[in-house]
C-alpha cells in the first residue's frame, strides 16, 4: 500500500456509547481505520456489530463519543470548545460520503436498477444526469450486472438486488463504503457471487467496513479484523492474529462455533 | 409389502396404456347448477318488473336524462367533486406531513385539525362557512397582528359555490390526511434508511421514493373517498346549489314526477362511478410498476388473452374428431 497517505477515508471512533432504553449496545468503542484498508467486524448478534456502522454513517446518533472521517466529526461542527449538531441538509451532504449496503438491500422497489443507482448522484451531489447514467451503466457492468439495467428488483435475484445496491453506493464515489451483513439474506448459492463483488472492491482501494459472519471472506479480505462482543471491541488484529491466534475467550469460543 | 423398488412410479402409466385416448369425464357439481337457476330465475324477475310496470315511466326518465339543466347539474357535481377531492388530497397531505413531523406543536396541530372536522357533521359544517360573513363581515390580507393591505367582503368571496367548496374540501381534507398518512407508514422503514444514507435531499426523499410507494396503499382508498364525494356532494342542496341532486329535487317538485326523476340521478350517479372505477384500474396497475413482477393485464389486454385462450381450447377438440 504505496498510495495510503494520498488515500483520504480515515475512520476514527473513539469512546463511543449508545444505549436503546436501558440497554446498552455500544459499551466505549474505539478504533481506527486506515484508508485504503479493509476492516471487518466479527461477533455474535447483538454484539452491537451493526449499531457500530450505523454509527459511523450516523444513521443513528450516539449518546457519548466521537466519530471522524478524515479528522472532520461525523454529525457535529466543532467551534471552539462546543460541538453544534449538523442541520439535517449537512448530514445529507456528510452521507455522501459513505456509501451504505444494508442487509436486507433496500433497493428502491418503484425504480428501475438503473435509476436507482442514478437517483443519489444526480439528486444528492447535484451531477449530471447523462454523466451518470453512463457511469452507472458501467458500475452494472462492474457487478456483472450490464444486462439488468431495465430490471425493477423484484425481477432480480437476491444476489442480483445486493449487487445493484453494491453500485448504487458506489455511484456516489464514497470515501468508505459500510456493509451491514451484506449477504445474510441471502440463499446459500448466492452468497459468493456477492462476496466476489466485494473482495474485488477491497481491491480498489477504497475503505471498506464490513460487517459479517462469512469467515472465509473476513481471512482472504480483511486488513484487520475486529471482533465485538457485548457492545465492546475484545479482539482485533490480522487475520492471522484474530482468526488463528486468538486471545480472548469470548473469540475462541465464537470462532469454535463458527469455524 | 411393496418397497419403493417395486411400488410403481405415480408418473408414468403402466406400458402400453394409452390414457390419452380415454374419455374425461367432468367432476359433476348439482349444487352449484341450483344456486345458479335460483340466481337466475331472481334475475329475470327483476328485470320483468322494471320492464312491465309501467309506474317506472321509462318514457319520463329517457327524455330528462339528457336534459339541459340535468347536464348543468352533472357538471356542477363533477366540478364541485374534482375541486374539492384535489384541496382535499393537497391538504389532506400536508397535514399528513405535519403529523409526522419532529415538531410536537405541528404534530397537535395535524391531530387537532383532524379531530375536529371529523367530528363536526358535514352539514353542519356547510352552513357554518355558509354563515360566515356573520362571524367576519371582512376578510383582511396583511401582517398577523398589525395593519392589513387588502379587504374583502366576505359574502362577495364566499358565495354558495365557495362555501360549498370550502365545506367539502376541508372535510375532506380530515379523512385524506389519515388515508395519506397510512400509506407513508406503510412504506417500510428501510425506504427511509436507505434515502437518507445516500444523502437524497429531505424533500426529494418524500416525493422520489416515499409517495410513489405509498401510493399503492393510498390509491384504492383515495378512489373509495372520491366516489364517496360523487355522491357525498348532494348535500349540498341545502345550500340550494345546482348540483345533480339539487336539480332533480327541483324537477320533481315542479311535475311531480319523483321517481323517474331518482332514476335519472341514479343512472348519471353510477355513470360517474364507474367512470373514476375504470380510471383507477389505470392508476393502480400505474403505481404497483415494481410491486409486482408483471403488471396485470388492461381489460383490453385481458379480453384478447380470453380469444386466443378460447380459441386454443376448441381447436384440439376439433384435432381429436
Amino acid at each position: 500500500m504505496t498510495a495510503v497517505e494520498t488515500r483520504t477515508g480515515r475512520v476514527e471512533v473513539h469512546g463511543v456509547h449508545k444505549s436503546f432504553g436501558a440497554h446498552e449496545v455500544l459499551n466505549g468503542v474505539d478504533l481506527v481505520v486506515e484508508p485504503g484498508s479493509v476492516t471487518v467486524v466479527l461477533g455474535p448478534s447483538g454484539s452491537g456489530k451493526s449499531t457500530l456502522l450505523r454509527s459511523i454513517n450516523h444513521l443513528e446518533a450516539v449518546d457519548r463519543g466521537f466519530i471522524a472521517l478524515d479528522g472532520e466529526l461525523v454529525g457535529y461542527r466543532r467551534k471552539g470548545d462546543t460541538l453544534h449538531e449538523l442541520k439535517e441538509r449537512d448530514l445529507l451532504r456528510q452521507r455522501t460520503r459513505f456509501g451504505f449496503v444494508f442487509q436486507s438491500f433496500n433497493l428502491f422497489p418503484h425504480l428501475t436498477a438503473l435509476e436507482n443507482v442514478v437517483e443519489a448522484p444526480v439528486s444528492a451531489q447535484g451531477r449530471n444526469r447523462r454523466e451518470v447514467e453512463a457511469e452507472a451503466r458501467e458500475l452494472l457492468a462492474r457487478v456483472g450486472l450490464a444486462d439488468k439495467a431495465d430490471a425493477h428488483p423484484r425481477q432480480l435475484s437476491g444476489g442480483q438486488q445486493q449487487r445493484v445496491a453494491i453500485a448504487r453506493a458506489l455511484a456516489m464515489r464514497p470515501a468508505v463504503l459500510l456493509f451491514d451483513e451484506p449477504t445474510s439474506a441471502l440463499d446459500p448459492e448466492l452468497v459468493g457471487e456477492v462476496l466476489a463483488v466485494i473482495a474485488d472492491l477491497a481491491r480498489t482501494g477504497t475503505t471498506m467496513i464490513v460487517v459479517t459472519h462469512e469467515i472465509g471472506f473476513a481471512r482472504q479480505a480483511a486488513d484487520q479484523i475486529v471482533f465485538m462482543d457485548e457492545g465492546r471491541i475484545v479482539e482485533q488484529g490480522t487475520p492471522t492474529d484474530v482468526l488463528d491466534h486468538p486471545q480472548h475467550e469470548r473469540t475462541k469460543a465464537f470462532l469454535a462455533k463458527v469455524l | 409389502m411393496t418397497t419403493l423398488e417395486t411400488r410403481p412410479s405415480a408418473a408414468a402409466p403402466p406400458a402400453g396404456t394409452p390414457y390419452d385416448q380415454f374419455r374425461v369425464v367432468k367432476a359433476k357439481n348439482p349444487g352449484r347448477w341450483a344456486a345458479t337457476a335460483v340466481v337466475a330465475v331472481l334475475l329475470a324477475m327483476v328485470l320483468n318488473s322494471l320492464i312491465t310496470n309501467p309506474r317506472w315511466e321509462w318514457g319520463v326518465v329517457w327524455a330528462y336524462l339528457g336534459e339541459v339543466s340535468i347536464v348543468q347539474g352533472v357538471w356542477m357535481t363533477i366540478k364541485l367533486t374534482l375541486i374539492t377531492a384535489v384541496l382535499g388530497f393537497a391538504l389532506g397531505t400536508v397535514l399528513a406531513l405535519m403529523r409526522l413531523s419532529q415538531s410536537p406543536l405541528l404534530r397537535a396541530v395535524s391531530w387537532g385539525y383532524t379531530w375536529v372536522f371529523r367530528s363536526v357533521p358535514l352539514i353542519l359544517q356547510l352552513l357554518l362557512w355558509y354563515n360566515l360573513a356573520y362571524l367576519y363581515q371582512s376578510l383582511d390580507v396583511g401582517i398577523p397582528f398589525g395593519p392589513s393591505f387588502a379587504s374583502f367582503e366576505t359574502l362577495s368571496l364566499i358565495d354558495k359555490f365557495g362555501a360549498a367548496i370550502l365545506g367539502l374540501g376541508l372535510h375532506q381534507a380530515a379523512y385524506s390526511a389519515e388515508i395519506v398518512r397510512a400509506g407513508i407508514l406503510s412504506v417500510d422503514q428501510g425506504q427511509h434508511e436507505a434515502a437518507a444514507s445516500l444523502g437524497i435531499p429531505r424533500r426529494r426523499q418524500s416525493t422520489k421514493i416515499v409517495l410513489p410507494q405509498a401510493m399503492r396503499t393510498i390509491v384504492p382508498t383515495a378512489v373509495n373517498e372520491i366516489i364517496g364525494l360523487f355522491k357525498g356532494t348532494s348535500i349540498v342542496y341545502v345550500l340550494a346549489l345546482g348540483e345533480l341532486f339539487y336539480t332533480v329535487s327541483v324537477i320533481y317538485g315542479r311535475t311531480q314526477r319523483v321517481l323517474p326523476m331518482l332514476v335519472v340521478a341514479a343512472i348519471w350517479y353510477v355513470v360517474l362511478t364507474t367512470v373514476v372505477t375504470v380510471i383507477q384500474y389505470y392508476v393502480e396497475r400505474y403505481y404497483a410498476k415494481g410491486a409486482v413482477r408483471t403488471l396485470p393485464p388492461t381489460p383490453l389486454q385481458r379480453l384478447r388473452g380470453n380469444l386466443t385462450a378460447g380459441l386454443s381450447r376448441v381447436r384440439p377438440v376439433g384435432d381429436h374428431r
